[in-house]
């Protein structure tokens, strides 16, 4: 037998969490050191995973398959296709940078507050969550990627609830009771999802007999298993609902800005690009493959939400008087983006979807890292408190822009390519649809650009005066981002190649080909 | 040979690349690595200049494929660049009048602690503007598109610290992004209906005509409306023209780089690309000609009342691309004739704008016309150069402006029917408001008496449009001077093409046999002879100039401005565009966002926040229950075990 | 005498018992008449015992016994310090566990 590389790629964090919580109190910087070096361990057998996944061979590779629990024909499944391998990485790529920009962010306060905080339990929480997320990704077992999909919310719900941004403009009583309540919101959101998706799960053991991915897919395919229509449509539902919440698609989003506004910044890019990207991904896996017809009948419902969502999205955030509020409306209305893509059931819709994933993973941590970085300095979340941050710290204003214009999808930057293959997509098999997503981009420009003037731009205010630019560890979180935004973005055919052979199989799943062009189809 | 394209672009993307990234190590020599690069980019594309004009006259296109982009299904984007005539004559402009504006540029930003970042963002936009017109391919341009409007974002809000160069900047980006959009909905149509967006195959060539011959008139018009809202938002035409105005809060040399000889004719070359596609589509051709005739009216109008040097230069440059957007319109009528002004304009209005700012320059950075006057004394060399771009822009017979605009308004009456007089009325009726407001900065500028001795301290609501020199505020007095010969010689090499130009392009039709190929031509029939439009268009010049001199040079100019008419307030605030934008875009839009903010809160969230707030109730409720009185509490245990006993008997009973 | 007559009483006594710990507001009185009702189901067990001819029920009866002797310790101690801090012997009076 092989080497589990899989598993191993989620089992390091998993281990890595249990050590970094157990070094001893006093011994903070150790368990920092710790974290980061598992998390650049994870990324290096990642990457591994990454290297020795064939693009064109079969749909699933590195499989590993135990059986678990044999009365229920559970099994300990896993494999990964193009799209799951490009999503690992982003996961394990992402992990590092979030370990480091939030060094200081878990360290016991000086003075002041009695609160402690347990900074082994910081980053033991964020590890944990990464085994989570790259198991989810990995699993070919509906049951097993029900419990980690699951699992997940524990973590995060203590990284949320338990840690905050220093300083708070209304003190600490009012922040912690308003982070406990983001933290119970984002819980029971989820759990709410989680639970319905659980019927559903059965549900399909019942009907199917089996959890097993692609048994059930084979057998869907070669007609041995027949499922009623009506069946079919409520189990889509079930696990759509739970993949909803967590994308988050509107009206079921409202737990996002509360969790990414009190969160740290840190762990409010481990909630929209690692965690949420279970979310989509799972819509492309599980609801495409198990439930192909139901998919292609929820198709219409789904674009018009997911249309929905990028405008009121863009809309809402340019009412946003919070900086990590604002990030957190444009992410649901990237995420719409993304849901859009995976729906419009055409080759570039759903590369393009895969490749935002990835992107919007990127170019959401740079913007938000970055915006952690000059909250921390000033102690505020407000637009209104910063003006002028430009002329005294050039650097974090400079990458705050970068930041702002991949999220704006300036072409040149990677999230352009994944925005316009999505609108593409979208636009040949629904024009109308496509035209109302593209006056999104309008509209994140002007959030984007309102953000940067209020806050970098105009006469330097008298609080912002000191304020220093990046440091050595800030610039080591940014720079790297900021290069891959501009690699993928001249460059993103190693990402393309990987995802495209995944991308056809999930159409054929779904029978659909894409459109001809009309000059074509007229001849 | 086609190997040398990459470089043309990638050199000024390395100085960008050097110059943002390099940090303070490069303050002190940066700006010549800038200048430097630039001039290498012009060298190069002379190389490539005189490589083409080597070959026969149907051969002079290169392309040259560097690698696959986006590669996803049907959907195959390159990286592939296309030099041929059209594109040849944009690299030449924005190299040559690039390069000399980077040089000026040394001169006019030296006091800037700045300056690095300013080359920088020079070279980024010089890079961005030469992909825009070498792409080979719709998104390969649109890169190139956004690149420069990136770039322009950067210069306009250069001197960020004032809130007014940031707003600006904004809003130059955000109505930018409209047309954008216009642009980005145009490719996805052309990959809908050619399943392919690359020049090659949609477009054609001379031989073979390209996939659009096959397409249906409706969805050609769709594209093509598309497109021409694209060059709308680039080129500053109604109804996206509102951000140039304000786009002069930026440096000079970039208002006279970006705002006035490139960046903002990308518009006229988009449409002049996409000729085939026009052609097929004669309604969106006449919306391309109104949109043309209606922009240089409305510049024009602009033009007579802005009392700020810039920005009277701005509305003349809406204007003038007015002409140019009209002349491409007209189809290979005009194509060739828009592309000449195109250049001719490149080097007047340049020429214009940097004797602008060598006036600002030595007037302590003023720019309100009526503070100046007599300024001919003090700056001889900038009042020639200056005066040979305004009789340049005016079309004074023999220089530049008059061979290329005449050319267009022959072509507009050309068209022929109703819509040829229309149009070729406009045309000669803003070729008398061009002599107008032309003449009226020329005599405000540089005649007259020196208006700036007992200049009153501008009132700090109304801060002048460049910082005041770090001066710290304080207003001294204006010392008048020449600008230095950094300064002064891009002035004169420009000022010598605005007078040869023209005449150098058009004796023999030099400049029509060169591009003839690419953008194809057609003399249409004019119902009036050559000569009959050209002294039509001289007699219009004279009375504009002749009005002005009435106006501005018999009489001296008040150093406030007079009320004026209706027309003229209106005209100050751009035609009260802005005013309307205000009031239904930015207010509207804040009460939209505003109430969606306030319904998120309270309908979507409070539809969970109430479910939530209903299991509490009901919890509340229940509680009431647990008294605390222990006799109820053994009540219910008496209740409840007769309940189950009653319940056991009666299962037993059945 | 017919053993059916003891179930009887012992229904007797529980029902007072039972009326006794609803109505009555003293906690030694209350006490005692859960005393009443253990004791009610320790005759009844007995009675039982008699009928069907075994031991299990005497058994539990002394298993009864046995709690109901422990139960009057610990209760005892509840009510008599519950006395010296609130002078009141009332059931109604120990109202404080309440939300």
């Amino acid at each position: 037998m092989s080497f589990p590389l899989l598993t191993a790629t989620a089992a390091l964090p998993a281990l890595g969490a249990v050590a970094t919580a157990a070094v001893p109190a006093a011994q903070r910087t150790a368990a920092k050191w710790l974290a980061l070096l598992v998390s650049l361990a994870t990324l290096a057998l990642a990457v591994t995973v990454l290297v020795r996944f064939d693009p064109d061979g079969e749909r699933y590779q590195l499989t590993e398959n135990h059986a678990w629990i044999r009365d229920f024909g559970v099994r300990y499944e896993l494999g990964v296709d193009g799209i799951a391998v490009a999503l690992v990485a982003l996961t394990a790529l992402l992990i590092p940078f979030i370990i480091l920009a939030g060094w200081h962010d878990a360290d016991p306060l000086e003075t002041g507050s009695r609160r402690w905080r347990p900074t082994q339990g910081f980053f033991a929480l964020i590890l944990a969550v990464e085994a989570m997320v790259v198991i989810s990704f990995e699993a070919t077992d509906v049951f097993v990627f029900y419990i980690f999909f699951e699992a997940m919310l524990i973590p995060m719900y203590f990284l949320i609830g338990g840690f905050g941004d220093r300083a708070h403009a209304h003190g600490e009583e009012t922040a912690a009771t308003q982070r406990s309540y983001a933290a119970v919101k984002f819980l029971l959101y989820n759990l709410a999802g989680g639970l319905i998706m659980l019927a559903a799960v059965i549900g399909l053991y019942v009907v199917a007999g089996s959890f097993s991915l692609s048994e059930i897919a084979d057998a869907r395919a070669n007609g041995t298993l027949h499922m009623a229509t009506s069946t079919e449509r409520w189990l889509f539902l079930g696990f759509f609902f739970a993949f909803a919440v967590k994308a988050p698609l509107w009206p079921l989003h409202t737990w996002l800005p509360n969790a990414m506004q009190e969160a740290t910044a840190p762990v409010a890019v481990l909630i929209t690009a690692v965690v949420d990207k279970v979310g989509t991904f799972a819509m492309l896996r599980f609801c495409l493959q198990l439930f192909p017809e139901a998919s292609k009948w929820a198709t219409p419902v789904v674009l018009v939400l997911a249309v929905i969502s990028i405008i009121y999205g863009a809309l809402l955030a340019v009412g946003q008087r919070d900086i990590k509020r604002l990030v957190a409306y444009a992410s649901i209305s990237h995420f719409g983006f993304i849901i859009m893509g995976v729906f419009a059931m055409t080759s570039q819709g759903q590369s393009g979807a895969t490749l935002y994933m990835v992107n919007h993973g990127i170019s959401t941590a740079a913007l938000m890292l970055v915006a952690g970085f000059l909250i921390s300095r000033r102690g505020s979340r407000l637009i209104a408190d910063y003006g002028g941050v430009q002329k005294v710290a050039p650097v974090l204003a400079g990458t705050f822009l970068i930041g702002g214009l991949a999220t704006l999808s300036l072409p040149g930057l990677a999230p352009f390519v994944s925005e316009f293959l999505v609108l593409v997509g979208t636009f040949t098999r629904y024009p109308v649809i496509g035209i109302i997503a593209t006056f999104g981009i309008v509209l994140a420009a002007l959030y984007t650009l309102v953000l940067y003037q209020r806050t970098m731009t105009g006469p330097v205010k008298p609080e912002v005066s000191a304020m220093p630019d990046l440091r050595a560890r800030e610039v080591l979180v940014v720079a790297p981002l900021i290069v891959l935004l501009i690699f993928l973005g001249v460059y993103p055919k190693p990402v393309t190649n990987i995802v495209d052979p995944a991308v056809k199989q999930t159409l054929s799943d779904v029978h659909k080909k894409d459109p001809r062009p009309e000059v074509e189809a007229a001849k | 040979m086609e190997n040398l394209i990459a470089p043309l672009i990638a050199a000024p993307l390395l100085g960008a690349a050097v110059l943002l990234v390099g940090g303070r190590r490069l303050d002190r020599a940066g700006h010549w690595i800038g200048v430097v690069l630039s001039f290498v980019s012009f060298a190069l594309g002379l190389v490539l200049f005189a490589d083409l004009l080597g070959k026969g006259a149907g051969h002079r296109t290169l392309t040259q494929h560097l690698f696959s982009w986006i590669p996803v299904a049907g959907f195959q984007a390159d990286v592939t660049f296309r030099l041929d005539q059209l594109s040849m004559t944009f690299v030449l402009l924005i190299t040559g009048v690039g390069s000399l504006i980077h040089l000026y540029s040394v001169g006019y930003m030296a006091h800037d602690e700045r300056r690095r970042r300013f080359f920088g963002y020079l070279n980024l936009f010089l890079a961005a503007m030469l992909l825009l017109v070498l792409a080979d391919n719709y998104l390969l341009l649109y890169v190139g598109w956004e690149g420069v409007g990136l770039a322009s974002y950067l210069l306009i809000g250069f001197w960020q610290h004032k809130p007014s160069a940031a707003t600006a900047a904004k809003k130059a980006f955000l109505v930018n992004r409209v047309g954008d959009m216009g642009l980005s909905i145009a490719i996805m149509l052309m990959f809908t209906t050619f399943g392919s967006f690359a020049f090659g195959p949609v477009l054609g060539t001379h031989e073979e005509p390209g996939l659009v011959g096959d397409a249906s008139e409706g969805r050609l018009t769709a594209i093509a409306l598309m497109l021409l809202l694209a060059a709308c938002g680039k080129s500053a035409q109604v109804p996206l023209q509102s951000w140039l105005g304000d786009a002069m809060e930026g440096p000079t040399p970039v208002s006279a780089l970006i705002h006035a000889a490139t960046m903002v004719t990308a518009g006229v070359y988009l449409i002049v690309r996409s000729g085939a596609i026009f052609n097929a589509a004669p309604d969106a051709q006449l919306a391309v000609t109104v949109v043309g005739a209606v922009t240089l009216l409305f510049g024009a109008i602009v033009g007579c009342a802005k009392d700020d040097i810039k920005k009277a230069l701005a509305g003349s440059t809406m204007s003038q691309i007015g002409y140019m957007v009209l002349a491409a319109g007209l189809g290979p009528i005009g194509y060739v004739f828009a592309i000449m002004h195109l250049v001719t304009h490149g080097f007047f209005k340049a020429g214009l704008f940097l004797g602008a700012g060598s006036v600002m320059h030595g007037m302590n950075d003023e720019v309100d016309m009526r503070r100046y006057g007599g300024l001919r004394k003090y700056m001889p060399v900038t009042f020639i150069t200056f005066g040979l771009g305004y009789l340049a822009i005016i079309g004074f017979p023999g220089l530049s402006g008059f061979f290329s605009k005449d050319k267009i308004i022959e072509a507009a009456f050309a068209k022929g029917g109703t819509e040829g007089w229309i149009l070729g009325g406009a045309a000669l009726l803003g070729a008398a408001i061009t002599a107008f407001y032309m003449t009226r900065v020329m005599l405000m500028t540089f005649f007259g008496e020196e208006r700036w001795r007992d200049a009153p301290t501008p009132s700090p609501a109304e801060p002048s449009v460049e910082p005041a020199a770090e001066t710290g505020g304080e207003h001294t007095e204006p010392h008048p001077h020449e600008s230095p010969k950094v300064m002064t010689i891009p002035m004169i090499v420009l000022a010598v093409g605005s007078v040869f130009g023209g005449a150098f392009f058009s004796i023999g039709d030099r400049f029509l046999n060169w591009l003839e190929p690419v953008t194809g031509h057609d003399h249409g029939d004019a119902p009036l002879s050559a000569g009959v439009i050209t002294g039509a268009t001289m007699v219009c010049l004279v009375v504009g100039v002749a009005i002005a001199w009435a106006q501005y040079g018999r009489k001296p100019v008040p150093a406030v401005a007079p009320r004026g008419s209706l027309l003229t307030r209106a005209a100050r605030r751009d035609l009260l565009q802005d005013d309307f934008n205000h009031v239904v875009l930015v207010r509207g839009g804040e009460h939209l966002t505003r109430s969606l903010v306030y319904l998120d809160h309270s309908l979507v969230d409070g539809v969970v926040n109430g479910t939530a707030a209903g299991f509490g109730g009901l919890s509340g409720r229940l509680r009431r229950l647990q008294n605390g009185f222990a006799r109820s509490y053994a009540v219910s245990m008496f209740g409840g075990a007769a309940l189950l006993v009653a319940a056991t008997l009666l299962m037993r009973a059945v | 005498m017919n053993p059916v007559n003891y179930l009887y009483l012992a229904a007797l006594l529980f029902t007072i018992g039972a009326t006794g710990v609803l109505i009555r507001r003293n906690a030694i009185v209350v006490f005692m008449c859960v005393e009443l009702m253990l004791n009610a189901c320790n005759l009844a067990f007995v009675a039982f015992s008699r009928m069907h001819g075994n031991l299990d029920g005497q058994i539990i009866a002394f298993f009864t016994m046995v709690v109901a002797a422990a139960e009057v310790v610990v209760g005892l101690a509840i009510i008599v310090s519950l006395f010296r801090t609130r002078h009141s012997a009332s059931v109604d009076d120990a109202s404080l566990m309440k939300l």
